[in-house]
């Protein structure tokens, strides 16, 4: 190992420990804060309970069920179109506009949240109120829509380079056994791309949980149990976002950060299935 | 004809420039003093107390400025026991604070909050128990109120709103505020959404007011910027800044910066209304 190479190697390493140190120490540091909080009593409520600051209630419980219903109505909206996209992009959809749309897709990337988050208010939001005649139009359904339009690039990237990696061979094989293009996509090719799949779509359900001004934006914001897509609701990180002026010592600051902490705990389970989903899929940890 | 543009864009520099020094005054006051500033208190008050600081720290690095939140009562309190030179409250402090801590009030600004609705809403006069009940839920159409057959969308703004607060406890009477009521996170964002609907309602600060949204007459009460002043529309409060006693030169420095046109143009930039001297 000569000098450039070992330099190469510490450098990487270094990187590596201080990504790894961070996530630790965040982790870390909202445990060591939320020892008072989990020890007093109003624990359960804060966790529990509803959202009344003027009756003294400061749950969050509305806002946990809100962040579920809208990151899972988006990532079932985006995954089936995510992957649709994909498929035509690798195998369906002839050459020159398969590489215009991947073109397009990429593109689609680079746009920043609230440039999504502008265009729902002016253009979507009205459209909504006037279709269904059940509130201002900001609700999660509203929000669900452009959050759905905003994970699907970076989903359908993620499928794109799971469905090339699969070897040529396979398709080849399929092809000469009789299968037609569909057939081969569905039979061979997906199941081939399955890990690179399953990555992807929790990367996209990551973005979707983590998103902020969307929800922020278009959601509504009303701090009540979402009781349908029509409803005004309002996620863990608007929550935060709305919060975040409140005094340190004030029960407005220890519910966002008892949200924070939600967030950073289903973060990290969803991190972990991906883990365990990809070790399966590829037959044995590595 | 190509002389003249010369002409007319050298002049323009010096307009400018002009404009600029004369701008610079009322800060330049602070050069060469030195010194710290401790302010806490109303939280309403910081986006100004901030600019003007981050200004005068900027001209003169040897001022530190340090500002803190707590609300009136905390301000009022550490001003009066000394633990900092200036203590914000969004409330006059009571006849009993000033005598007991010898307070100097310096009022610098009013905040006044109005009601606001569609510029195409034809409801354009409310009562303040028809407000109540319109952000209580219990008033929930608009033809109850003289206005079209039409379902009424609350705004409200989120829980550490200054705005909020002034016009939870003056207009509402710190009455029940609807959980259904959609929650926007700023006087701007409040503009943008009832600008864009016309059956919502909203409040926000009277300075930011324009014609994409229509202010509601009160009680009979323009909620004017005039009429804040005078003191007339109910919904509106004082900013006061406090001191125990006579302020020392550079604190003194400092709050007459908030008297002087620049800092008026802060104030006003940040939405309130400048008291001037």
């Amino acid at each position: 190992m000569n000098v450039r190479e070992r330099f190469t190697r510490g450098l990487l390493r270094a990187a590596t420990l201080i990504c790894a140190s961070a996530t630790a120490g965040i982790l870390l540091f909202m445990l060591v804060l939320a020892v008072p909080l989990i020890a007093s009593t109003g624990f359960r409520q804060l966790l529990f309970g509803n959202w009344a600051p003027l009756a003294g209630h400061y749950g969050i419980l509305p806002m946990i069920a809100a962040s579920a219903l809208l990151t899972a109505t988006a990532w079932g909206l985006s995954f089936p179109i995510s992957l649709g996209c994909a498929a035509l992009i690798c195998e369906l959809a002839p050459r020159r506009s398969a590489i215009w749309l991947h073109r397009m897709i990429q593109m689609m990337t680079g746009i920043p949240t609230v440039v999504y988050g502008f265009v729902g208010v002016f253009l979507l939001v009205p459209v909504i109120r006037e279709t269904f005649a059940a509130g201002s139009g900001r609700c999660l359904l509203t929000a669900t829509l452009v959050l759905a339009l905003m994970i699907t690039p970076t989903m359908v990237l993620f499928f794109v380079d799971a469905l090339e990696a699969v070897p040529t061979g396979y398709r080849l094989a399929a092809a000469a056994a009789g299968a037609d293009p569909i057939e081969r996509l569905l039979w061979v090719i997906i199941p081939g791309a399955r890990s690179g799949i399953v990555a992807g779509s929790l990367l996209a359900f990551g973005r979707a949980l983590g998103d902020t001004l969307i929800a922020l934006m278009l959601a509504g914001n009303a701090a009540q149990w979402p009781e349908g897509l029509l409803q005004s609701a309002r996620t863990l990180t608007a929550h935060i976002a709305l919060v975040i002026a409140a005094d340190f010592e004030s029960p407005e600051f220890r519910s966002i950060f008892l949200c924070g902490i939600v967030l950073y705990a289903i973060t990290s389970a969803t991190a972990m299935v991906a883990w365990r989903l990809r070790q399966r899929s590829s037959g044995g940890p590595r | 004809m190509g002389k003249m543009m010369q002409v007319v864009g050298i002049v323009g520099c010096f307009l400018l420039l002009g404009q600029d020094l004369a701008g610079a005054g009322d800060f330049a006051v602070f050069a060469g003093k030195e010194g710290a500033i401790k302010i806490s208190g109303g939280t309403a008050h910081i986006p100004v107390m901030r600019e003007v600081a981050e200004r005068i720290m900027t001209l003169n690095p040897k001022v530190r400025i340090t500002i803190a939140g707590g609300g009136s009562g905390v301000g009022i309190k550490q001003v009066g026991e000394g633990l900092v030179d200036i203590g914000n409250s969004g409330r006059k402090p009571t006849a009993e604070e000033i005598a007991a801590f010898n307070l100097k009030l310096f009022q610098w600004a009013l905040d006044g909050v109005a009601v606001v609705v569609h510029p195409k809403n034809p409801v354009k006069a409310l009562g303040s128990d028809q407000v109540r009940a319109i952000f209580a839920g219990k008033v929930s159409n608009w033809k109850d109120l003289g206005g079209p057959d039409q379902a009424i969308h609350v705004f409200s703004r989120e829980e550490t709103s200054g705005t909020r607060e002034v016009f939870w406890t003056l207009a509402l009477s710190k009455g029940e505020v609807s959980q259904a009521a959609d929650v926007v996170p700023s006087n701007g964002a409040m503009k943008t959404a009832v600008a864009g609907d016309p059956a919502a309602v909203g409040y926000m600060s009277v300075g930011y007011v324009d014609q994409s949204v229509a202010a509601v007459v009160l009680d009979g009460v323009e909620p004017s910027i005039d009429n804040v002043r005078r003191g007339i529309y109910p919904v509106a409060r004082g900013l006061f800044s406090n001191t125990k006693g006579e302020p020392g030169p550079l604190v003194k420095a400092f709050l007459d910066l908030l008297f002087a046109p620049e800092g008026q143009a802060i104030i006003q930039a940040k939405g309130f209304i400048p008291t001037g001297k």
